[in-house]
């Protein structure tokens, strides 16, 4: 099939992809502007999206600013992620009535759209992954998020010029995507020409390939990419300390510092809810007037709200200096224990929405240097 | 089912009250604004006292008062004691019964001052120093934030009263009702001024949807921390003034808005 040494696609051979995914019968969902940001909505071609824009970001920081090429990939992510689809922010989940005494349980009905996911980057196929462990292959898999999953197309792209928040490669990623992807572009220039270097990664993505039918990628082409990507690689914005943070954190359950971030942190839950990885949500319980039909809906929820904590009439964690800790510790150290990985894919996104610019890496650097000079805390 | 579960009187539908202290009356219209379940509520409730409704106001006990309106006068001092001696259940509505409202702003300043100032007669004006919520004068079983507050969580707080269980009233920030609808945050994204991360999630971020700064009307969240978010408004420019105002509107008279905008000037 050839897919292992790659394809080019032009900017109209990309349009033709995502018109091959439409035709499918898939709604895409790419990146596209809307108020002042690159967002994941549905979009309809390459019309769409962000064509000729950048973002700038840094910690409390977002600015959108034009490019002087016309890339249309030249940005990275915003404050969606994925999970916005696989995990979506509200969901019923059963409708119960009571009938002649006894009581009636209806689930909702399972999602039967198929996405495809336009635009995703490494970090949030490692997101993905991370929550496929989760949400799939835990004890209790979640039957919404395996239907999602399951009629998903990945349609990935590497990064070319991280942020100054991103720090994919210090955990263990890259701006290239390696696995988990139906199908990967490359943005390249060739004598000047914009067009994709494309690389398969599964079976719905080599039947695409071989409707569409490009010209193989030459040498050139190949070296191109592997040039955007070298560049893009030694350029990150910002790096986790290269401590074991697993211990280190676990280390340092009492030091001073979770007390010094609490009186910046707004415990306002936007690090959590950016996070392509955080998954916790709450259930409610709501029930009708007259009827007293009952709805049980899950929607997504923070281990910086006070009900996250809720137990036995109070909230375990009062203070914001122990749902920081929590948020952290959970994230960075205990998540290994769980899940067999780090919680986090070195995104950038809590520091960049974080409205104060609390800085993850900034903060593990500081327990790093506390650790050392254990006297002065930091 | 309704009335089996309020307990008390099986044949008879459980009354609702609206009782109004000083407000606009924005907070009972949200009742009446409640077009699609009004009927509902009608059926599942007797509305005993409603004056934007009905005129005539009922005698007896109610099963659950919705009270609107800050303490602002001697009368409302004695009148207040009165409905909460005739209700089983008190729910506090809005922020002037949360918060004192935006007439609270007169606890920052002479009263009689600005009586002069503003009436012809300020010797007819009877009132009280300060505006205060229902909670200083009463025990307030539930209370619901938002100037004028929002129409699903009343819809919660009568459903959920008359089924006997615990109204699902989040209390965390309006971040995460601007996370959870998509929107992009105006702060970072944009620089402009937000109240929403020290602010009651309720309205379901409204101001943000539209581009705009979360004004704080349903008052502090659970667990607020002002001073950092000042420091971030300060840092985006914000004058000392105008921080002093920002957290000085509609909800001014809670504790979190109070100290904050008192620590930025008198
Ligand atoms: S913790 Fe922060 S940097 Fe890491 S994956 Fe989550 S949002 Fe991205
Ligand atoms: S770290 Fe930042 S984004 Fe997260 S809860 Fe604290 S203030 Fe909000």
């Amino acid at each position: 099939m050839g897919e292992r040494d790659g394809h080019l696609l032009t900017v109209a051979g990309l349009e033709a992809l995502l018109q091959a995914l439409t035709a499918q019968g898939r709604r895409l969902i790419g990146p596209t502007i809307r108020d002042g940001a690159i967002l994941y909505e549905e979009i309809e071609g390459i019309a769409d999206l962000p064509r000729g824009w950048t973002d700038e970001q840094g910690p409390g920081s977002y600015r959108l600013r034009r490019r002087e090429d016309d890339a249309l990939f030249g940005h990275v992510v915003g404050p969606h992620s994925w999970k916005r689809f696989l995990h979506p922010p509200r969901r019923e989940l059963w409708r119960a009535r009571e009938r002649d005494g006894e009581v009636e349980l209806r689930p909702a009905a399972l999602p039967e759209e198929r996405l495809a996911l336009v635009g995703v980057r490494s970090c949030e196929l490692a997101a993905i992954r991370i929550q496929d462990r989760v949400l799939l292959e835990g004890p209790f898999a979640d039957p919404h998020y395996r239907a999602m999953r399951e009629r998903i197309f990945l349609l990935a792209v590497d990064c070319g010029e991280p942020a100054a928040t991103c720090f994919c490669t210090s955990m263990g990623g890259g701006p290239q995507a390696r696995e988990g992807f139906d199908l990967a572009l490359t943005e390249i220039l060739l004598d000047g020409e914009r067009c994709f270097f494309l690389r398969t990664g599964s079976a719905a993505g080599a039947a695409l390939v071989a409707e569409l039918d490009p010209p193989p990628a030459d040498a050139r082409a190949k070296s191109a990419a592997a040039a955007v990507v070298e560049r893009a690689r030694a350029s990150m914005g910002r790096k986790m300390p290269e401590a074991d943070i697993r211990d280190l954190l676990l280390a340092s359950l009492d030091h001073p510092r979770w007390e010094r971030i609490a009186e910046r942190c707004l415990a306002c839950t936007n690090c959590t809810l950016v996070c392509p990885t955080c998954f916790c949500s709450t259930v409610e319980d709501t029930n009708d007037l007259l009827s007293g039909e009952t709805v049980r809906s899950q929607r997504w929820d923070s281990c910086f709200s006070a009900e996250f904590s809720y137990m036995n009439g109070r909230a375990v964690r009062a203070g914001t200096a122990s749902r920081y800790r929590q948020w952290m510790v959970h994230k960075l150290a205990t998540w290994h224990d769980q899940f067999g990985s780090s919680g986090c894919v070195g995104c950038g996104r809590c520091i960049t929405w974080c409205p104060v610019g609390i800085d993850i890496t900034e903060e593990v650097a500081a327990f790093a240097a506390g650790a050392a000079v254990p006297a002065e805390g930091d | 089912m309704a009335e089996a579960q309020t307990g008390r009187r099986r044949a008879k539908k459980p009354r609702l009250a609206v009782w109004k202290f000083t407000s606009c009356d924005g907070c009972q219209l949200t009742l009446l604004d409640l077009e699609d379940e009004l009927l509902a509520i009608a059926e599942a409730l007797e509305i005993a006292y409603f004056p934007e409704a009905t005129s005539r106001p009922l005698r007896g006990r109610y099963d659950l008062s919705l009270v609107e309106g800050s303490i602002t006068t001697p009368e409302e001092r004695e009148r207040i004691l009165e409905v909460r001696r005739r209700s089983r259940h008190l729910v506090a509505i809005g922020a002037c019964a949360t918060a004192g409202g935006i007439q609270a702003l007169r606890n920052f300043a002479d009263v009689a001052e600005y009586a002069r100032i503003v009436y012809a007669r300020p010797d007819y004006i009877r009132t009280l120093a300060s505006s205060t919520p229902i909670s200083d004068h009463v025990p307030v079983d539930f209370e619901l934030r938002g100037c004028p507050i929002a129409k699903h969580q009343l819809l919660e707080t009568v459903a959920a009263f008359l089924h006997g269980r615990r109204p699902h009233i989040p209390t965390h920030s309006v971040c995460a009702e601007c996370k959870l609808a998509g929107n992009a945050c105006v702060l970072v994204g944009a620089g402009t001024p937000c109240l929403g991360p020290a602010t009651r999630a309720g309205c379901g971020a409204l101001c943000p949807s539209f581009g705009r700064g979360c004004y704080g009307c349903f008052g502090p969240m659970e667990n607020p921390n002002p001073p950092s978010l000042s420091d971030r408004l300060a840092a985006l420019g914000m004058e000392k003034e105008t921080l002093r105002r920002f957290w000085r509107s509609f909800n001014a008279g809670a504790p979190d808005f109070r100290r904050e905008s008192a620590r930025h000037g008198p």
